[in-house]
């Protein structure tokens, strides 16, 4: 029932995609009605697709590489919605729906075999740990947009050249407006989830810290995030050089939560 | 009965040199003209347009030749010898009148075209004519469906989606960069006409502070009271930057005004927020490596120029679907006339078979006394399927646009003779 869900929704995301990508080359109002409707239609299906994977389990769906990735999706989808909510930043859906097709495919290439949890994370701090930890990353991916769609519209300003991008994309203001709310949501996020995980490291493993290779990588990610963060709020960071960092810092992210699984291995390491 | 034909008059700022503009007898409001046509012989239903670019009398007439003069002659008076007019003013019939009406109601026939202004002043025109009741049917129907090509247009072109005029252009960058303009700030640098003209745009958007600096004092202070601003020296520049947010400059200096290194250390001032120099001096006030800044943004003006010129050409691209829309709507209508035309025979035709079956029904039923209501439903709806049936060729003989070179007035008279539509109109009248 629920790999039926999680097919149904992306799917529908996929139709979003489609729908937004049409709008953004036509823009024309009422396909983007259209599309998101189809986006919240699939981000509720999804919602249910985690319910249900969630029952079927028996534990927190976020252990196995299908379970995160699709979890992940599922909090950019969801940060942009909420976002929605209280400002629209003109086509940033269309970014969004593209990123949140990008990983439900690889989450549907990863195997959704359903293991039994190891002992080390039979603990109440999962869902906390794993969620928190995740829903910053949504927050944090939705920055790295903005900062793409960010230098994508300051290099037509700057050249002088208006192409795709000038008349879609909406005021550099309102884009580096996103990255700042973003961050300042994501990064306290990110935090806790990095205090939540020692805490439960000690629980589990005996010690708050490990220098496991997922431990050290989302320290340098905080660092890199911490840096950013300090350089907006002291001497009033923004613009290109806060885009390009906030792209870096997500691309920190990506690898700590792929690359290090692959590459370097270690504890933090799912069933594979 | 022939249809009324549709007549427009009317002259613009392209056909028409001011001076002859100022001659027509139209004086300020809408009433009393609108009125003084009515009296005119032979004219059905009329409109007026009056702007500052045009003047244009819409009208339904059965005598096109004759009116035209009574309505040249009432809009001219002896002002223009009649021999200019026809160079002058432009005549329309049908459907150029219907077409020319969709175009100026999408503003494709506008000095600056895509502007929405003219759809507003077109909908005030209709409301004195509607109000007046100088409009009836064809004309109602036809301003309304103008308002809807407009509509089309603008939701389906983007005519009216780009800046052509250089201060337009620097208000929309400014609108891409900074978003909001309320609680920014524009310095003007030198207080020449393009400045101003970009300044007042910028003010008509929300900027909501001016300060202007020049190398005389008083003029600055002139300047600055307009806006109710406040005018500095020449000398406080670089501490001004500090403050404001969009510097217009267009002194007469023969150098730069600004350097690179000059504004570099405003930027930690500011602490980075957004810098927009418009540079509209010949030759350039401000070090073009200006541009090269985080956060800082360069426009002089050829790259204005070209955005206007790129706007432009993006403009006639979109005129070209519009134009397209148009003659779509234009072709509709005419049908939505020619219909018109043929639908008292239709009614005509309905009417005599209905009469017919429902003489022959009563005859029958009369006689037939014994049927149940459901038997005689039956054969109500049998007799009733018949004529449908019978009257279905020619209603479509009446209707349709293929007629096989048979014109439809002709195809009007043919069914009026074969059902003898109007000698049974006379023998009822007397």
């Amino acid at each position: 029932m629920s790999y039926l869900l999680f097919q149904i929704s992306f799917v529908v995301y996929f139709l979003a995609m489609s729908a937004y990508i049409v709008f953004f080359v036509s823009q024309k109002g009422n396909v983007r009605q259209v599309a998101r409707r189809i986006f919240l239609g699939a981000g509720l299906l999804h919602t249910f697709n985690i319910i249900f994977r969630y029952l079927e389990a028996g534990h927190t769906p976020i252990t196995s590489q299908h379970e995160t990735v699709s979890f992940f999706a599922w909090s950019i989808a969801w940060c942009y919605l909420s976002f929605r909510w209280r400002y629209t930043v003109k086509n940033l859906g269309t970014f969004v729906s593209v990123l949140t097709v990008i990983l439900m495919f690889i989450a549907a290439l990863a195997s959704r075999e359903i293991l039994p949890l190891i002992p080390a994370l039979q603990s109440w701090w999962l869902p906390f740990h794993a969620s928190v930890s995740i829903v910053a990353d949504g927050f944090l991916a939705l920055a790295c947009i903005g900062g793409i769609m960010y230098l994508l519209q300051e290099r037509e300003i700057k050249r002088k050249r208006f192409g795709l991008f000038y008349s879609r994309l909406p005021s550099l203001e309102a884009l580096d407006k996103l990255n700042h709310h973003c961050l300042s949501v994501g990064f306290p996020l990110l935090t806790l989830g990095i205090i939540s995980g020692s805490i439960w490291a000690k629980q589990a493993w005996g010690a708050y810290w490990h220098w496991d290779p997922k431990e050290t990588w989302s320290l340098i990610t905080w660092f890199l995030y911490a840096a950013l963060v300090h350089q907006r709020f002291t001497i009033g960071w923004r613009g290109r050089p806060a885009a390009i960092m906030t792209i870096i810092a997500f691309l920190a992210v990506l690898f700590t939560l792929w690359g290090v699984n692959y590459l370097l291995g270690g504890i933090h390491t799912y069933a594979s | 009965m022939p249809r009324d034909s549709i007549v427009l008059l009317g002259v613009n700022h392209k056909t028409t040199p001011l001076e002859i503009r100022e001659k027509l007898a139209l004086s300020g409001g809408y009433e009393d003209p609108l009125q003084a046509l009515a009296s005119i012989d032979g004219i059905n239903e009329h409109y007026l347009l009056s702007t500052c670019n045009r003047v244009e009398v819409l009208y339904t007439t059965a005598k096109p030749v004759e009116t035209k003069h009574k309505v040249l002659n009432f809009l001219f008076g002896d002002a223009v010898p009649e021999k200019d007019l026809d160079k002058y003013v432009y005549h329309y019939d049908n459907e150029e009148a219907i077409q020319h009406l969709f175009m100026v109601a999408s503003s494709l026939d506008s000095m600056i075209v895509g502007e929405a202004q003219i759809l507003g002043q077109l909908k005030e025109a209709y409301r004195y004519a509607s109000e007046q009741k100088t409009s009836g049917l064809i004309l109602n129907k036809l301003l309304h469906k103008s308002f809807f090509v407009a509509k089309r247009v603008r939701t389906e072109t983007q005519i009216g989606a780009s800046a052509v005029s250089i201060s337009y252009a620097a208000v929309e960058l400014a609108r891409k960069i900074f978003g909001q303009l309320d609680n920014k700030s524009v310095m003007l640098v030198g207080a020449g006409e393009m400045a101003e003209l970009a300044a007042e745009h910028l003010v008509g958007q929300g900027v909501a502070n001016v300060v202007v600096a020049n190398r005389t004092l008083e003029r600055a202070v002139k300047l600055a009271r307009r806006f109710n601003g406040q005018a500095v020296s020449l000398d406080e520049l670089i501490d001004q930057l500090e403050h404001v947010d969009i510097i217009i400059s267009s002194t007469g200096a023969t150098g730069t005004i600004l350097s690179k290194e000059d504004v570099k250390p405003v930027m930690r001032e500011r602490r980075n927020r957004p810098l927009f120099f418009i540079d509209i001096a010949v030759p350039r006030d401000l070090d073009q490596n200006i541009n090269d800044l985080d956060n800082v943004y360069l426009y002089d003006i050829d790259d204005l120029n070209n955005v206007v010129e790129m706007n432009r050409a993006e403009r006639d691209r979109e005129a070209v679907k519009a134009e397209r829309i148009v003659a779509e709507e234009t072709l509709k209508f005419s049908t939505w006339l020619d219909n018109m035309e043929a639908s008292p025979t239709i009614v005509d035709l309905r009417k005599k078979a209905d009469e017919i079956c429902r003489f022959e029904l009563e005859k029958t039923l009369g006689k037939m006394t014994d049927l149940g209501p459901k038997e005689q439903k039956s054969l109500e709806k049998m007799a009733s399927a018949i004529v449908a049936k019978i009257l279905h060729n020619p209603m479509q003989f009446l209707k349709t646009e293929n007629s096989r070179g048979v014109d439809r007035r002709e195809r009007i008279n043919i069914i009026r003779d074969l059902f003898q539509l109007d000698d049974q109109n006379d023998s009822r009248k007397t």
